[in-house]
């Protein structure tokens, strides 16, 4: 039955190992380029909408998959506690960040080791976000650890069984990736340079 | 710090990016693989958050001992590398460095927007990263921990936090597109 749960030092060999095909994807996904991810919030190159959510299906789709096979005990898995009040602030202040820097703070790892110097200065810059809110903790501290912080699923608020949503949130995947394509046609003109835009986005302007 | 045309250069020479549906398939079966091992996904920022502890103690221990959000690391006799998320980023770093060298990607460089010096460049992304910092601390992790893992697992929070991650950047974006255009 998994998860597996492996002794100590095997599980820290596990970890890197696991961690270097995280980076190694994300590199060859081109999310060492803060100019590709910025790309997708301004509809020109939407990679980052499409990886993410394949990626949450692939792994959504194994897990309950094998879980209907009896191979994987899912009470044992952890599940992000639900801080909904905490969660939807944070994840504002958080996007705002990632529009104006570029990374978020896995992508700016992956761009630092590449050598990009942007990525390391962002890098610094979580580490400087991450002092001023433990500095703000005794004023916002009350607010983060509001919301209950319990395992909430989706299917628990839509009231729906774990199956059904599985499968309405690979519907709503598929929705967005033919969105993302048409979206990609109609930035794109002329047609001819939709190739080239989509790989090196976007083109430096010649000086 | 090279130049625009040597960064062209350098693209001449890359290689191909991953289709992006592969990628997230790859993406996927990574996550999934941690979760039979370990019981839980990936992350970036809670490491990130446990070596600006161990920075923090070394230079004022008694602040981070004090601070109700730093002291848990350590509280317990505990050490600032005693978690797996800590491997997972060591392996994340060598797995960024080893795609880079292997696909020509690699080179010292500030990516930046085409009206922006490199100087205004370095300076928005630290604040670009100090606002993201302050972000993930308060949703308990960032688009790794908690959109990627908590978004496979069905979290409702962290679905929440996927969709403002996407209106607060969208919201903004319009706002800040000198800097990318």
């Amino acid at each position: 039955m998994m998860p597996v749960h492996p002794t100590t030092w095997l599980a820290y060999a596990l970890a890197i190992l696991a961690g270097f095909a995280f980076g190694f994807v994300l590199e060859r996904a081109g999310f060492g380029s803060s100019r590709k991810l910025a790309a997708q919030f301004y509809l020109r190159d939407m990679t980052v909408l499409k990886v993410m959510f394949t990626a949450i299906v692939t792994a959504m789709l194994g897990l309950t998959l094998l879980r209907a096979l009896g191979l994987l005990d899912f009470d044992q898995l952890f599940v992000n506690p639900t801080f909904l009040g905490p969660q939807i602030v944070g994840g504002l202040i958080f996007g705002a960040g990632f529009a104006i820097g570029g990374y978020c703070p896995g992508t700016c790892v992956v761009a630092a080791s590449t050598g990009k110097l942007d990525a390391l200065a962002f890098l610094l810059g979580i580490g400087a976000g991450i002092l001023v809110f433990s500095g703000l903790y005794p004023v916002i501290g009350g607010f983060a650890r509001s919301g209950g912080g319990e395992r909430v699923l989706l299917s628990d608020w839509l009231r729906l069984p774990y199956g059904v949503v599985a499968i309405l949130v690979t519907l709503l995947a598929l929705g967005m990736f033919f969105g993302a394509e048409w979206i990609e046609r109609r930035m794109a003109a002329p047609p001819s340079a939709a190739k080239k835009t989509a790989d090196d986005e976007p083109a430096p302007q010649a000086s | 710090m090279s130049t625009v045309s040597d960064h062209e250069e350098h693209a001449l020479r890359e290689r191909p990016l991953w289709d992006p549906y592969l990628a997230g398939v790859a993406l996927g079966l990574v996550l999934l693989g941690t979760f039979l091992v370990f019981g839980r996904g990936l992350g970036a920022s809670g490491a990130l958050a446990r070596l600006t502890a161990l920075l923090a103690d070394g230079v004022s221990p008694a602040w981070v001992a004090a601070n109700g959000h730093l002291g848990g690391y350590f509280a317990n006799g505990g050490h600032w590398w005693d978690d797996w998320l800590v491997f997972e980023l060591a392996g994340v770093v060598l797995g960024g460095l080893a795609g880079g060298l292997t696909s020509g990607r690699f080179g010292l460089h500030v990516e930046r927007g085409p009206r922006l010096g490199v100087r205004a460049r370095l300076g928005f992304a630290f604040l670009g990263g100090l606002i993201a910092g302050v972000g993930a601390r308060l949703a308990q992790g960032c688009t790794s921990g908690q959109a990627l893992t908590g978004g496979a697992t069905l979290a409702l929070g962290s679905w929440a936090f996927m969709f403002a991650v996407f209106g607060g950047a969208y919201a903004l974006a319009y706002f800040v597109r000198r800097l990318w255009t």
